[in-house]
């Protein structure tokens, strides 16, 4: 599921439509959301260099993690970080977003409070000005494709914290005008839900045609926030979590679905929902004095029955049972009987729906027309 | 309980065993929550004492919201740490903000100030220390994250800048990073994202809670550390224990 997400995401946007949008949404009972992140820029990246995808690199909008940390794992991937000023430019919101380090530069308080790093970054000193930002990362990314007909993807490692800096319709006016701008092949985000009104994440949701949710593999049911309780949970709910999807198609459907994640070393990887689980699910039924399931037996009994008008034209005369029987019918079918005995004894094991007419006042069950209003 | 086992705090924050190699853990974002019931401050005495050994050359700036340097004093003291001393020696350097006020209650340019002027003298100290000679950890700790709110004016967004900022140390200077709130007066759901956000952004969170079954002498609460680390994440657990509280000394 996780390469749906990123082959939607490789094959970019088509001729005169919106870019394809991708949400990833996780809350603090399991908060894997960036490893999913990260597991998404780095296969949107392999697929980048082997020049499979419509993008020709992407632009990362680091907010939550410094630059040196991408180095760092996109390194530990395989990349060739000092060919990366090719693929990837870093929006560095991260190191100074409000300018302090700047005043205090000028100031004289500090030398030189910026890192180094050997990715190709550009810094963003005030990101409460979201139409700079805005514009700096269309630059990066031109710069990337180079004033040709390319395109260029967006990461964006936290949109949680642009919201802490600025209001939503304008976070929300600077994401469509991306998806909407005709060299952006793709887009994808992190948002920390709780940390927000339900309305973002709702926001968010029509913003994007993917949401992928992270969520714990067992809820909570009271909302508990104390974790020494149930530890294990605890756990658990650190190294896997549910993985739920929900792709808009272009023809309008919306497909779902699910699987587990679970981390391994410094990465996550995805598994099919174990049956595991379906069992422990299973067994957390309460147990009831009458049955929820049918046996095998009765589950082959039903699938013998032959539902009414199921038999119509396979060769035989329609008939419509009424619930009465006319006496021309009755006529026929003891001709019938005899003649086909042996297949009746043949048919023995098929099962029939048994149905008695109370009483004459009742309504026929059949497609006549009572009140004469239909066109038959 | 049994004093010789290493006990789970010093596991999680100073020593990442890889294989058979003991490496020191540098640039950890450390969250302690605590409650009325149970206070969790003996973490960060427990952290400072450690962080001062004699044998480590370690810096601590303490940025002191709660208590002034004579209640610190006095504590560490009793453990066997005389912080005046390491005050003379330049490793420990004391910021009082007990007083620290955001004047102009409208202006927003005045409340950022407070706090700028207060994250410049972290940096100037942080940058002045990992240029002498040496290998040092340099821990900032913070005693109070909501009385830091409350000089700001309870505008939680600024202590969130705030607390960016010193989390920006981390990634150029391996600082460590050590604050200390307090959960339950964020119970209710419009000022959770403080504590929330913290969350997000730590490595190891340790939470002091009552036990479930009352106070007792000597037991006074039980601890739970959630430990997830960011880019390695095999140290992904959560343990608990108990802690004794033993005046003057603290066993777990």
């Amino acid at each position: 599921m996780a390469e749906t997400i990123s082959r939607a995401l490789r094959d970019g946007a088509f001729e005169g439509e919106h870019a394809p949008a991708l949400s990833i949404k996780d809350t603090i009972h399991t908060p894997l959301g960036s490893f999913v992140f990260n597991h998404i820029l780095t296969q949107l990246t392999s697929n980048i260099l082997a020049g499979k995808s419509q993008s020709r690199g992407v632009v990362l909008v680091a907010l939550t993690r410094p630059p040196s940390f991408y180095a760092e794992l996109l390194k530990n991937k395989g990349f060739d970080i000092s060919l990366s000023s090719k693929w990837l430019r870093v929006l560095d919101c991260y190191s100074d977003p409000l300018g302090w380090k700047n005043k205090l530069m000028e100031r004289g308080t500090v030398r030189n409070p910026y890192e180094e790093t050997l990715l190709k970054t550009s810094l963003c000193k005030n990101l409460k000005e979201l139409d700079k930002v805005l514009s700096s990362i269309v630059e990066l990314g031109k710069e990337i494709v180079e004033e040709g007909k390319g395109r260029f993807a967006v990461a964006i490692d936290s949109v949680s914290e642009i919201l802490r800096h600025s209001s939503l319709p304008s976070v929300a006016r600077i994401l469509s005008h991306l998806r909407s701008h005709d060299q952006v092949s793709c887009i994808f985000c992190l948002l920390h839900v709780d940390l927000h009104e339900a309305k973002v994440a709702a926001t968010l949701e029509y913003l994007s045609t993917m949401h992928a949710d992270v969520e714990p593999i067992v809820q909570r049911t009271n909302g508990q926030r104390s974790a020494s309780e149930d530890l294990p949970m605890v756990e658990q709910c650190f190294k896997r979590g549910k993985f739920h999807v929900r792709f808009k198609r272009r023809n309008g459907r919306v497909r779902v679905m699910r699987e587990e994640l679970y981390v391994e070393g410094s990465s996550i990887k995805f598994k099919e929902i174990s049956s595991e689980d379906g069992m422990t699910a299973q067994s957390l039924v309460p147990k009831v004095q009458f049955n929820l399931e049918l046996s095998e037996k009765e589950r082959l009994d039903r699938a013998k029955v032959v539902l009414p008008f199921e038999h119509q034209g396979t060769g035989r005369p329609i008939q419509i049972y009424d619930g009465r029987k006319s006496l021309n019918e009755s006529e026929i079918e003891q001709q019938q009987a005899s003649v086909e005995k042996p297949q009746t004894t043949e048919d023995s094991g098929r099962g029939e729906i048994i149905y008695f007419r109370d009483s004459d006042d009742e309504m026929p069950d059949s497609d006549e027309d009572p009140d004469d209003d239909l066109d038959i | 309980m049994d004093n010789s086992r290493p006990n789970l705090l010093e596991e999680a924050l100073v020593e990442d065993v890889i294989g058979s190699v003991k490496t020191q853990k540098r640039g950890r974002v450390v969250v302690v929550e605590d409650c009325v019931e149970t206070s969790a401050a003996f973490v960060l005495h427990h952290f400072l004492k450690r962080s001062l050994q004699p044998d480590s050359s370690d810096v601590v700036v303490f940025i002191a919201f709660a208590h002034p340097f004579s209640h610190y004093e006095r504590i560490l003291r009793k453990m066997g740490c005389n912080l005046a001393v390491q005050r003379k020696n330049q490793r420990f350097l004391f910021l009082d903000m007990l007083m620290l006020e955001c004047p102009d209650r409208n202006g927003g340019e005045a409340k950022d100030d407070g706090l700028l002027t207060l994250y410049g003298e972290i940096e100037k100290a942080v940058e002045i220390y990992s240029s002498l000679e040496g290998s040092r950890t340099i821990t900032i700790m913070i005693d109070d994250v909501s009385l830091m709110e409350v000089a700001a004016n309870g505008s939680s967004n600024h202590v969130l800048d705030f607390l960016h900022y010193c989390y920006t140390l981390k990634a150029k200077y391996g600082c460590s990073l050590v604050t200390l709130n307090h959960e339950d007066i964020y119970s209710s759901a419009n000022t959770l994202p403080l504590i929330l956000q913290l969350e997000y952004l730590a490595d190891v969170i340790i939470k002091a809670e009552p036990l479930a079954t009352g106070l007792a002498s000597d037991v006074h609460g039980q601890e739970c550390k959630d430990d997830y680390a960011v880019l390695p994440a095999k140290n992904i657990m959560a343990k608990l224990w108990e802690h004794r509280c033993n005046r003057p000394k603290f066993g777990f």
